[in-house]
């Protein structure tokens, strides 16, 4: 697809990234569907394909899943213009969704260290432990029931409870689990 | 990666220190290439398990503010991290390096996908490794649990707040900010009132 992007809409991308910055609690991927509304149904800037593919890449690479972002600029850019064009959206988008949220965080742990004998930070902190905890786990089962609770699923359930097991129990390196779970969806039993 | 045979899955009581601001970016940019969907299960393990340069204890305090805080969680936990240790430079640097070498890597892929997206061994292995992704994480959450024994509140209270935030969002699919503004809030007030009660 082909498409023309002015200066003013260069800045209201970057402006749209930014406010979804200040609202990404709870990570960039949260905000995803509202980047849909944006780039896909309300501008048009980039196809569907073009966004469901921005996610599984950067889901499937090793890094921040923050990236998927860069992806983005990188695709409106690539439609707007060719490759200089794509790296000016990768600027454009990574800059918008990471300036607002990283200042702020950054002034607030800042704040939270110098005053970390303080009662009410202690008991911010330690309270919300055991929650957190509670986020870590429930990630990893929406992401593993993430095709649904369908009984042919099995294999994936297998394969995200060995893998828990052996993360949580020995010390054997990510990278093998990562690289045993590619090799059985290579061969098809996944 | 260092991995000492005799250390323990337990969390050691010693503490390091990264060396200067290479070693921190490096640092994080290794981190960050081995964390395949998600990073978190690796910061967990390398800084806490292997680097020891945040206790576990440290690990859940810190991951509850970069959770609350917005923006990308890892990308929070390491400004967090280079701050500490080397101010303002600390916190650029590790931001830095958890996002430049990935980012690049992130793009060839953007690129390369092209050429493969229709293959279904590619779709079969990328399925393979999203699933393992999923129980690394949910590990890294059982791992921090011990973590709860010295918790204000007791482990039966922590246990069952934990369990409800869990069935709230994996269940029944709470949006976060509630889970954070209802639960957590009760949790950071029931805290407070319990270590005010024991002179803390």
């Amino acid at each position: 697809m082909s498409i023309v992007l002015s200066p003013a809409d260069w800045l209201t991308l970057f402006a749209h990234f930014m406010i979804l910055s200040l609202l990404s609690v709870g990570g960039a991927i949260a905000t995803a569907p509202d980047m849909h509304r944006f780039l896909v149904d309300e501008y048009g800037w980039m196809t569907d394909p073009q966004f469901s593919s921005s996610i599984a890449i950067a889901q499937s690479a090793p890094g921040p899943n923050v990236l998927f972002v860069a992806l983005m600029g990188w695709n409106v850019g690539l439609n707007a213009g060719g490759f200089p064009m794509a790296f000016f959206g990768v600027l454009v988008t990574m800059a918008g969704i990471l300036i607002p949220s990283t200042t702020i965080t950054y002034m607030a742990a800042r704040w939270g260290q110098e005053n970390r004998e303080l009662r009410a930070v202690r008991a911010f902190k330690q309270g919300l432990a055991p929650i957190v905890i509670a986020l870590l786990t429930s990630t990893g089962w929406i992401l593993s029931t993430s095709s649904g609770y369908a009984l042919r699923n099995w294999p994936i359930w297998l394969v995200a409870i060995v893998s828990t097991l052996v993360m949580w129990r020995t010390r054997l390196h990510l990278l093998w689990l990562l690289a045993a779970g590619a090799t059985l969806g290579w061969v098809g039993w996944i | 990666m260092s991995q000492s045979p005799e250390a323990s899955i337990e969390a050691p009581p010693e503490k390091f220190a990264p060396q200067s601001l290479s070693d921190l970016f490096i640092s994080f940019t290794l981190l960050a290439l081995q964390g395949f969907g998600g990073v978190v299960a690796v910061v967990q393990r390398e800084l806490v398990e292997n680097k020891r340069w945040l206790t576990r204890e440290e690990f859940l305090e810190d991951w509850a503010v970069a959770q609350v805080m917005p923006g990308p969680n890892v990308v929070n936990i390491a400004m967090m991290v280079g701050d500490r240790y080397f101010g303002l430079r600390g916190a650029l640097v590790g931001m830095a390096g958890m996002l430049t070498v990935p980012l690049l890597l992130v793009l060839s892929l953007g690129f390369a996908y092209g050429l493969v997206a229709n293959n279904p061994h590619v779709a079969g292995a990328l399925r393979g490794m999203a699933a393992v992704a999923a129980g690394l994480i949910t590990a890294t959450g059982l791992k921090l649990m011990p973590a709860l024994k010295k918790h204000p509140l007791g482990v039966p209270a922590c246990v069952a707040i934990g369990f409800c935030a869990f069935v709230g969002i994996a269940f029944l699919r709470w949006p976060l900010v509630w889970v954070l503004l209802g639960l957590g809030g009760a949790a950071c007030v029931l805290t407070y009132r319990k270590m005010g009660k024991h002179g803390a």
